[in-house]
């Protein structure tokens, strides 16, 4: 090989590294993505059981029910509601009647089985795509955010 | 009064950083105006230290008349907490990054004495030029130095979970490491402007690279850890884009500290070396914007004022774009440097580049796509976890088995077949370890025992290498020893930050693989067990802290060795925001951990707890410890101190007194 063959093999070597990665990147955007939805999104959309997908709402006010571990509660935009199923800890700040995030999948019976939970380090704080989701729902201006810690139920 | 002349101050310093930037960048080639630039940065620190420390005595002695203080601070909040809550809101941290930006700029005008004194104050124009931007973004958009009528008698309290020691240590190492990287990026656009560039350039450039990756390594290893403890999940990381946002930093400046050394050594990857330079410092930035300007959703929230989100973005806009045209418009006028082998030290050195460049641009897809979906589509996704193990994973992989060889072939043309030789015992070593691992676990087809080897690879090729240099075993012991301690610094310092790096994917590994994880709910008087530690609950108590009550729940852990240990997890109310908190309760054995997290007292008296065995998951943190004392070990090499070649003779002269 000549000087100039063995300069293009080594440049074409370290292409091939990048295109590879630059595929494995595309693919990984197509399949390893989860979807925001609010619950009447949620509805609409028809998502597969078992796909993993995050959820957005208030905790419906008297929906906590606390079972040891496990806790039941309901997730609503206004239109819709899912009922949400989680075991283990949940965040300070999640509260009824509070805006909530919940990262997990569909089970068969309709149950939005969580994985992870997220409320947010503020007492005022609501997810920015919450929020956004709920003025186009015109949800907003009922949702109470400042409500005092204490009046609701901090669900335990 | 301290305020006013404080805020006076900034608008001096902002004045001082607009003049140093205009003259230098204009008469840069005259010697005449080096002493005046020099100058300025150095009174530009002064003034911006004395503005920061106005607000720090406004903290301290609780003025809330200072509309900052009130927002963020409390009477009775310890002292650090005072201290810290300078910079644990926006106002207040935007003005220590601009601190740290005026310390590096007068760290050039004092220690760059050697530098060419055209590029001395090209430089120092670049970083007036961005500490002018910033100071002006402070000044008219989110000025630290605002007042209230009537002063309020007490202050809303700073953020609970922010009420920590990490908040007074993570921000600071942080931000020097961000921030460092200007001076890589200012002496990139000297180059380009100058035209000249060579490797007395990478040289003056690597001490300040290595600075400031040992910074950032240091503030994104304690912010992991940070994480790990106040936010209650057993996580460490959790590719959330706040963490994305100072890990791509790392990554190129990683890189750039690879190519730099090329460029040193050998005089080539000049133009890469200077790309690498603006692209890491770029990426500095929008880390800034992404964390400052609240665009992002993040676990690590700190809502903000879309607008100023705005103004950042023409900084970054400016700078990048300015940055990127000066490159494209000149960089054909760098001449490309020494000829190498596909195999070398080089090439070896090349490939670092490309996974870790490649790892990058991941990083930056996965934290962005969301971002820019949501702009275009309304479409709100979120990029977690399973995308970036799946892609930063891959490209991580080649980037291990690779790394051992670099070391171990010559510059300009290396010897595969004879680095793999003397890698050979280490390679057997880290099959076997493996293997018997393997077996040992009934050939349980996991990915543990492919991390286990690529750990210990790394790890063991690191030694192999001084083992290599100091012919140990082939010569008499006391000789070996001799060679070890007379080893450059630098050689010391790669062989110990390329072993952190093992030391850091062992901690990952065996904290991910061997994990124990139990979830129950526990009153008083009962226990659980995980991992073969059993945890009894024996009592609540409340404990008054300085503004906050706490229920402190006690915790006895009994090792499977039968040693017991007392262990106390708070749920705290803060009195001023009367905002919740919880601390878990992390023991430490050995490099593991027992970590108890638990949620809130159910209404049926019990308590949701939940306990995690996490083995080794310490040396995730030593190892980063690794690297950054490795960059501290080769900032002290007398090699690197050496400012320009036609200097070494008065240095050796200094060194021979």
């Amino acid at each position: 090989m000549t000087r100039k063959q063995k300069k293009l093999t080594v440049i074409l070597g370290l292409l091939a590294v990048v295109a590879l990665a630059v595929a494995l990147i595309l693919s990984a955007l197509r399949n390893e993505i989860v979807f925001f939805y609010t619950p009447s999104e949620m509805a609409a959309q028809h998502v597969a059981v078992g796909q993993a997908v995050r959820i957005g709402g208030l905790v419906g006010s008297g929906s906590c029910k606390k079972q040891g571990e496990k806790l039941d509660f309901i997730v609503g935009d206004g239109k819709a509601d899912i009922k949400v199923s989680y075991t283990g800890i949940v965040p300070d700040l999640f509260r009824e009647g509070q805006g909530v995030v919940a990262e997990g999948s569909l089970l068969p019976d309709g149950t939005f089985k969580a994985t992870t939970i997220l409320a947010k380090h503020d007492e005022n704080y609501m997810p920015k795509n919450v929020v956004d989701k709920l003025k186009e729902n015109g949800e907003w201006e009922r949702a109470p955010t400042a409500a005092a810690p204490g009046e609701v139920n901090p669900c335990r | 009064m301290s305020i006013e002349l404080g805020h006076f101050a900034l608008i001096l310093a902002f004045a001082i950083a607009a003049a140093q930037a205009l003259v230098g960048l204009v008469y840069w080639r005259s010697g005449a105006v080096s002493t005046y630039v020099q100058q300025a940065a150095v009174l530009q620190f002064l003034l911006v230290a004395a503005a920061f420390a106005a607000l720090i005595q406004a903290f301290v002695t609780s003025d809330f008349s200072l509309a900052l203080a009130y927002e963020n601070s409390h009477s009775l909040m310890p002292m650090l907490f005072k201290v810290t809550s300078v910079w644990g809101n926006h106002e207040g941290s935007v003005l220590l990054w601009i601190l740290i930006l005026t310390a590096f700029g007068a760290s050039v005008a004092a220690f760059g004495r050697r530098l060419p004194a055209d590029l001395q104050t090209l430089v120092l124009a670049v970083q007036g030029l961005i500490g002018a931007a910033f100071m002006g973004y402070a000044i008219f958009t989110s000025s630290p130095f605002t007042r209230m009528f009537p002063a309020p008698v007490e202050g809303r309290d700073l953020n609970p979970v922010l009420q920590d020691f990490g908040l007074a240590v993570h921000p600071p190492l942080l931000y020097t490491g961000y921030v460092g990287f200007s001076v890589c990026f200012s002496f990139a656009i000297a180059a380009l402007i100058s035209g000249r560039i060579d490797a007395a350039w990478a040289r003056w450039v690597r001490p300040w690279a290595l600075a400031s990756w040992l910074f950032l390594t240091l503030g994104i290893a304690m912010g992991s850890y940070w994480a790990y403890y106040e936010l209650g999940w057993g996580g460490w990381w959790f590719w959330d884009p706040v963490e994305n946002a100072s890990f791509m930093p790392w990554l190129a400046g990683t890189a750039l500290l690879h190519s730099a050394l090329v460029m040193e050594k050998r005089n080539a990857l000049k133009i890469w070396t200077v790309f690498l330079s603006i692209i890491t410092f770029s990426l500095s930035l929008l880390g800034t914007f992404l964390v400052r300007s609240g665009v992002l959703t993040s676990v690590h929230a700190f809502a903000s004022d879309p607008t100023r989100g705005l103004v950042i973005l023409s900084i970054l806009a400016a700078f990048i774009g300015g940055a990127f045209a000066l490159f494209a418009f000149r960089a054909n006028s760098l001449r490309a440097g020494g000829l190498f082998a596909p195999i070398s030290r080089e090439g070896a050195l090349i490939l670092n580049n490309l996974f870790l460049a490649t790892a990058t641009v991941a990083v930056l897809v996965g934290t962005l796509y969301p971002l820019i979906l949501e702009a275009l589509t309304g479409t709100a996704i979120s990029v977690g976890a399973p995308f970036f193990n799946l892609t930063f994973g891959a490209l991580m992989v080649p980037l291990l088995v690779i790394l051992p060889f670099g070391p171990f072939l010559a510059w300009k043309r290396g010897d595969l077949i004879a680095a793999t030789q003397r890698l050979a015992g280490a390679l057997v070593l880290a099959l076997v370890l493996a293997v018997v691992y393997f077996a040992a676990t009934g050939f349980h087809v996991s990915l543990a025992p492919f991390g286990l080897l690529l750990g210990s690879w790394v790890i063991l090729g690191a030694l192999a290498e001084l083992v290599d240099r100091s012919r140990l075993g082939r010569i008499p012991f006391s000789e070996s020893i001799r060679r070890l301690k007379g080893l450059p610094r630098t050689a010391w310092s790669t062989a110990i930050a390329h072993m952190g790096l093992g030391i850091t994917v062992l901690g990952i590994v065996s904290s991910t693989a061997w994990q124990g994880e139990t979830i129950t709910t526990l009153s008083p008087g009962e226990g659980a067990d995980v991992a073969g530690y059993s945890v009894h609950y024996d009592n609540v108590e409340t404990l008054a802290g300085p503004n906050y009550t706490a229920d402190a729940n006690h915790f006895t852990i009994t090792a499977p060795d039968g040693t017991t240990r007392t262990a106390t997890a708070q749920h705290r109310v803060y009195e001023a925001s009367k905002m919740p908190t919880t601390e878990s309760a992390i023991t430490t054995y050995g490099f593991s951990q027992l970590y108890i997290s638990i949620g809130e007292l159910g209404s049926d008296g019990r308590l949701v707890v939940r306990l995690w065995y996490k083995p080794f998951v310490t040396l995730i943190w030593m190892g980063a410890l690794f690297m950054a004392a490795a960059g501290g070990l080769s900032l002290t090499d007398r090699r690197l101190r050496v400012g320009a070649p036609r200097r070494v003779a008065r240095l050796k002269a200094e060194a021979a007194e």
